[in-house]
């Protein structure tokens, strides 16, 4: 993003959202994401536009500037996978190569690889990421994370991501794919405690959940820059004293 | 094999009175020593009771609906055997049937009452083999602990197929009333009155679609979370008619509620001691479980209308302050469902509150916090004076306050108990109540200090 063409004051604008299956893959209070970037660009003055795009519903390619979709039960998430490829592939991958932000969570960054593989059923994914997710056997992969994320342009020095992994499927990325960070305590991708999530431009995956955004405002001012075509800094700063006291509380509990 | 026997008993009592001597309320903890010994003690004492058993299991007011149908039971004059509340898991069961055990093959007592958690049922069951089993509600609860609402459900299906105990089942929970079609005799309960429907479906509701062919249901009524009156447009299926029925329900604030009880032998107006259309399911619940035992409609009314909130569930403590004594009502809250009718029931009460809430992240109260952020806290904006936040987790619970539109001057963030339990009751106006919403190991937290203050008593009254 060069920072000539960003403009200054994003006041005026309005981000446009749309919420992949809001009704399904809401299982780990992905509501929490839509809501702190809703009253986040409330604050400054940014208009806030959320549409939804549910079974059996045409996605429009061009009307957002951030999608988002979350996790579900095994049951729901399979009737998504389904309409996913029927119904919205093709649309958010012309929005991915125009540079919309999209982010998955849980089983929406699962949908968002190549395959999700359940003993002998094999899901197909979208395909944005180069990756695909396993049930293997073992445990579910549960507990408190924190990861130093990597590829996001413009992101504070140092920032740190925690949140609450709960997956029962291993994320494998192939060789070119780049995580969205290194764990620095957690299960991650696979259980092995190395990488978590992936990312290729502006199209993000990660199990972080707990929810994700209101643990790490600094992320969700992230995207919602990224999503308007702004530099990170150009957003106003916000009164963020109780958000500052909720990241360093999930950061002591995963242990940081 | 008696005498034998009969030791074990005797090493287990004494493991729990060590653990007691030690400060703990070891209310699992013989029974888990005991079921070391003799992995088969529920089995064995559960068939010392000359009445059987009869198992409750929901996601929420397992305690309220258990102390509601002793509370039936004992008017009656029937001898309990009866785990004390949240004891829930085998050892729990085990201790109370040992705490009733005598020598001579005799026990104290002519039926079992439990309650028993959700992952528990299936074991408990098959040792027990109960002569009724009472599923009250299935909703999203600490996932990392439970897992999927599907796979318990799924468990509980098992359970009933594999039992011939009489079921009671709740005809407004969809996921529930499934598990009745495949046999005969199921006893339902449920609400019938369109005057509570909500505007729509709970943002954290599950069981939208059928379980039988996938389709989303329709919900002509929704009443509470996903419970109400529903159909699917593609199979049919539909709700159960309910035998046992709560109509005309009048929801009278964080007091009471009260509603007209109709089951087969007609019906009769009930007055609670307890709030909300959540104690409304628990009593029609503990209504329907006691009358497929043989109660008597009358009984069963006096047994309701006599129940007192059970442990931290709506109690109600006098707090000393420096300003004087100051009424505290404690609201358990531990999942969005519950949490959201807590709310909704704060709601019904005129005017703004002054809030203790506090949220911790053990593992009895689910390790992810994130259930917060499916809980309407948004019913509160502009309803809240003072909110003091505490637990482990209070950030959380602070953002979560106010991004819900809480005003941030009037949230404060106050870790430690002892000292937010002391700013919570020193703000706001003295005759006004202060409600305290803990998590569960909150909740035992807070009753702990109630107790060590003197202003409640001991941890297992």
């Amino acid at each position: 993003m060069s920072e000539s063409t960003a403009p200054a004051a994003p006041s005026g604008r309005t981000l446009r959202v749309c919420a992949l299956y809001p009704d399904l893959m809401n299982i780990y209070a992905d509501r929490g994401n839509l809501i702190v970037l809703e009253r986040r660009c409330a604050w400054r003055g940014i208009g806030f536009e959320l549409s939804a795009s549910s079974l059996g519903e045409r996605l429009d390619s061009e009307g957002y500037d951030l999608f988002y979709i979350g996790g579900g039960q095994d049951r729901d998430q399979r009737l998504c996978a389904e309409d996913l490829l029927a119904s919205k592939a093709e649309a958010l991958r012309t929005a991915a190569a125009r540079d919309a932000v999209i982010l998955g969570v849980c089983g929406g960054y699962q949908l968002l690889g190549r395959s999700y593989t359940l003993g002998s059923e094999r899901i197909e994914g979208v395909g944005l990421l180069d990756l695909e997710t396993i049930r293997e056997d073992g445990p579910r992969l549960i507990g408190n994370v924190a990861i130093e994320p990597a590829g996001l342009p413009g992101a504070p020095a140092g920032a740190v991501l925690a949140g609450f992994e709960n997956h029962g499927g291993r994320t494998h990325l192939d060789s070119g794919q780049a995580p969205l960070g290194r764990v620095l305590r957690g299960l991650g991708n696979d259980g092995r405690g190395r990488f978590e999530g992936a990312v290729a431009g502006a199209t993000i995956g990660t199990y972080l959940h707990g929810p994700l955004l209101p643990k790490n405002v600094w992320f969700a001012d992230w995207l919602i820059a990224r999503a308007l075509g702004l530099d990170a800094q150009a957003l106003p700063p916000l009164e963020d004293e109780i958000e500052r006291q909720t990241h360093a509380a999930a950061l002591r509990a995963a242990g940081v | 094999m008696a005498g034998l026997l009969t030791a074990k008993l005797a090493i287990a009592r004494g493991a729990g009175a060590l653990s007691r001597l030690r400060g703990s309320g070891a209310t699992s903890l013989p029974g888990r020593v005991l079921m070391q010994l003799e992995p088969s003690a529920i089995a064995t004492l559960g068939g010392r009771l000359a009445e059987g058993s009869a198992l409750i299991s929901a996601t929420n007011g397992k305690t309220t609906t258990a102390a509601m149908a002793a509370g039936i039971l004992a008017g009656e004059g029937v001898e309990l055997v009866h785990n004390p509340a949240g004891a829930n898991m085998a050892g729990g069961v085990a201790t109370a049937l040992l705490d009733a055990a005598s020598g001579g093959e005799r026990i104290a007592g002519k039926l079992g009452l439990f309650e028993v958690d959700e992952l528990w049922l299936a074991r408990v069951a098959e040792e027990l083999q109960p002569r009724a089993i009472l599923l009250g509600n299935l909703f999203r609860d600490q996932l990392d602990r439970y897992g999927e609402l599907e796979a318990i459900a799924d468990s509980w299906r098992e359970v009933l197929l594999a039992s011939d105990a009489q079921a009671i089942l709740n005809a407004d929970d969809p996921l529930l009333a499934d598990l009745g079609r495949e046999r005969a005799g199921v006893v339902y309960f449920g609400v019938q009155d369109d005057s509570l429907a909500l505007p729509g479906l709970a943002h954290a509701a599950d069981a939208k679609h059928c379980r039988n062919c996938g389709a989303p249901y329709v919900f002509d009524a929704v009443y509470l979370g996903h419970l109400g009156r529903y159909h699917c447009p593609s199979c049919g299926r539909g709700r159960p008619e309910p035998d046992v029925r709560a109509t005309d329900v009048r929801l009278q604030g964080v007091r009471s509620a009260a509603f007209t009880l109709t089951t087969s032998e007609g019906s009769a107006e009930v007055t609670l001691a307890l709030p909300g259309l959540y104690n409304v399911y628990n009593a029609l619940a503990a209504a329907a479980l006691t009358s497929s035992l043989g109660v008597p409609l009358a009984r069963i009314v006096a047994g309701l209308q006599g129940t007192r909130p059970a442990f931290g569930r709506a109690e109600t403590v006098t707090l000393s302050t420096p300003r004087g004594p100051r009424e505290l009502r404690i609201l358990l809250v531990k999942n969005p469902a519950g949490a959201n009718e807590v709310l909704r029931t704060l709601t019904l009460e005129d005017g703004s509150h002054d809030l203790l809430g506090i949220l911790n992240d053990q593992i009895a109260d689910g390790r992810d916090v994130s259930w917060i952020w499916d809980a309407d806290f948004e019913l509160l904006a502009g309803r809240i004076a003072n909110v003091v936040c505490s637990g482990n987790r209070a950030a959380d619970l602070a953002a979560r306050l106010k991004y819900a539109g809480v005003e941030e001057e009037r949230i404060r963030v106050v870790p430690e108990l002892p000292a937010a339990l002391a700013a919570a009751a020193e703000q706001g106006e003295r005759g006004r109540p202060l409600f305290a919403l803990p998590t569960y190991t909150a909740m035992l937290a807070l009753r702990e200090l109630l107790a060590s203050r003197g202003e409640v008593a001991g941890r297992w009254s």
